[in-house]
């Protein structure tokens, strides 16, 4: 049985129900619990918890403080291809969208390797649109090679593949893969991702299964906050992450909590959370799950990420550039989604180490 | 003093050099521990970065490195970062971490008996960081471990001894030191794996995220002493039943 079976069996009705009808007393509850259940989590989840926020933050910290220690992993994404020829309402490099394409060549790779390298990541997520004929097995082989000889640890965030392609990029060295599932909500989903292979919703919500069973070191979860109700995407997102974390227990997993951003093109969220909600989003998941690992792009703005380094969050994102070649030549009218905190990479550092944690450049072996 | 493959030891506490604040909150702390011997995990090094913040402090403390192979999860994996380790740090001194499982990260007993195996013969010191399994610690000195690294709970964990009886016939059964790796929160656990006759501890995390990792780490430096002291000064019997002038269960031998 694979996650599409328990998700076809989880109800999203009842489970936002649950989440409403939680009391004060639920939430108490859960923060007593030694153990916290899914059902605890629902309790600190829901809008009843609002008034433990500060409870809930003194907690998360402690927690990750123990469990990672005082440090913060950096980490950069490198944006390879922003063709598509998938139709999401929400990205900028939806089929659709008139804006100029550009895929990496080897040289420019090369190119963005050594830009990247000279502010001293050593932790690499590299990114893609979803083109399976000319951003394929072939191209990622070729990229991997490249960007191996660069970067210690390696992850994804590309078109879900097949099982065996997973174990042949497992194999060539790739180390992590993100696959957000945006929503968990079906028709939700449908409605947003309009054509092409993405509008597979099983195609997607079992990519997290292949990569267990190809042995993945690291596989990233996570929704896209604003397509739903947030706090209905994140129970499915913790039923999903704790039906893989006991069926592929060598693998580790990681978070994210993307806010949807302006971008050409892009809707409106329907259900924005806000900033006090964020972080209560984040303790919840680290008090449920002590050992996962959550990841922090620069999607948010510098204050709310500083903030939110001692927190519950792992690892960090800085100066990203999401387009194309962005960091040896930067060019407009091209990026994925406009970032919000610009802030260059020792800056960040400098914040990471005024909030009294060390920043982590590498945590890995080349050769693993 | 303690002796580990022919080397000497004044402090027989261990500490490690992960999850510090800063390069300088490690340093203070190591220097305030005494310790002589600290752990590295080699996935962290960078050493022709200016990103160091590890290896130079110890290097300054002058401590004796002891490699680990934190993030590998199988033989293969640890014998590569051995390898790795002694062509960058110079040393063949290695503490042997196998982890699989990334959640509790607790360490595959088959994988470290067959790279223990392997790295002895290769040449290293090899120290293996294992569960609190007496058998499992015959196996690993068998084959030529120099010493032994039983858990007292998970890493990180700060639960002290919960394999108390476990590490006392390890302890017991001995043919090399025993280290009391993992879980030790306080100097208190410290101090009964001293009491309990363990020829040194290895503290990080309890030491790391404490608010004053200095002056914990001099905690930690005492309790050791003084744990180590009540093993040599030999603790008297603790009673076990009521103490009784009479004796009304036996009072019929009197009579015989």
């Amino acid at each position: 049985m694979s996650f599409y079976e328990q998700w076809q069996q989880a109800s999203w009705e009842d489970t936002q129900l649950a989440l409403y009808s939680k009391t004060a007393a639920d939430v108490e509850k859960a923060l007593r619990a030694e153990v916290i259940d899914h059902n605890d989590f629902l309790a600190l989840l829901s809008p009843a918890a609002a008034p433990y926020l500060e409870t809930m933050a003194v907690k998360s910290h402690h927690l990750t403080r123990q469990r990672f220690g005082n440090t913060l992993s950096l980490f950069i994404p490198l944006y390879l291809s922003n063709l598509c020829a998938n139709e999401c309402d929400y990205c900028g490099f939806s089929m659709s969208n008139r804006v100029r394409r550009k895929i990496l060549s080897e040289d420019e790779i090369r190119r963005e390797c050594e830009a990247i390298k000279s502010k001293g990541y050593d932790t690499i997520l590299l990114v893609t649109g979803e083109h399976e004929t000319k951003v394929g097995m072939e191209y990622f082989k070729m990229a991997l090679a490249v960007i191996r000889q660069y970067f210690s640890y390696v992850m994804f965030e590309v078109q879900p593949l097949s099982a065996p392609e997973y174990a042949q990029l497992n194999e060539a060295g790739l180390n992590g893969v993100m696959v957000y599932q945006e929503t968990y909500h079906a028709r939700t989903y449908a409605r947003h991702h309009l054509r092409g292979k993405k509008a597979d919703i099983r195609w997607r919500l079992e990519a997290p299964d292949r990569l267990g069973a190809a042995g993945m070191d690291k596989i990233g979860l996570g929704s896209l906050i604003g397509l739903a109700d947030w706090r209905v995407d994140s129970a499915f997102t913790a039923l999903h992450l704790d039906y893989l974390r006991t069926r592929y227990w060598r693998s580790r997993y990681s978070l994210s909590f993307p806010r949807l951003r302006p971008c050409t093109g892009g809707v409106d969220p329907v259900m924005p959370i806000s900033d006090k909600e964020l972080v209560q989003l984040i303790c919840a998941y680290r008090l449920r799950f002590h050992e996962v690992e959550m990841s922090l792009s620069t999607r948010e703005q510098a204050t709310m990420r500083d903030g939110l380094f001692s927190l519950g969050v792992t690892a960090v994102s800085a100066e990203s550039s999401t387009q194309p070649g962005g960091y040896s030549q930067p060019a407009d009218a091209l990026e994925q989604f406009a970032i919000d905190d610009t802030r260059a990479t020792p800056e960040v550092a400098a914040a990471i180490r005024r909030g009294g944690l060390q920043p982590v450049w590498r945590d890995w072996l080349s050769g693993w | 003093m303690l002796t580990i493959a022919g080397h000497t030891f004044r402090s027989r506490l261990l500490t490690g050099s992960g999850k510090f604040a800063s390069g300088e909150a490690m340093e203070s702390a190591l220097a305030a521990s005494g310790s002589e011997l600290v752990t590295l995990a080699l996935k962290r090094l960078m050493p022709d970065s200016a990103h160091d913040d590890i290896l130079s402090p110890i290097v300054n403390l002058g401590l004796k490195l002891l490699p680990n192979t934190s993030g590998a999860r199988n033989a293969e994996e640890a014998v590569f970062a051995a390898r790795l380790a002694k062509e960058a740090l110079r040393t063949s001194w290695l503490k042997l971490e196998i982890h699989p499982d990334p959640n509790y990260l607790l360490p595959d007993p088959v994988e470290t008996l067959i790279a223990a195996e392997k790295l002895v013969k290769e040449g290293f010191t090899v120290l293996p960081y294992c569960g609190a399994d007496p058998v499992l610690c015959q196996r690993l000195t068998d084959v030529g471990c120099a010493a032994v690294m039983p858990l007292g709970a998970p890493i990180g964990s700060n639960m002290g001894l919960k394999t108390r009886d476990f590490l006392r016939i390890i302890i017991e059964q001995a043919r090399v030191p025993v280290i009391v790796d993992a879980g030790i929160g306080a100097p208190s656990h410290a101090a009964e794996a001293m009491e309990m006759g363990a020829d040194a501890v290895l503290v990080n995390t309890a030491i790391a995220t404490a608010r004053d990792p200095a002056e914990m780490a001099r905690a930690f430096r005492e309790a050791v002493i003084c744990g180590r002291r009540a093993f040599n000064a030999g603790p008297g019997t603790v009673s076990v039943g009521p103490a009784s002038a009479t004796s009304p269960m036996t009072s019929f031998l009197d009579a015989l």
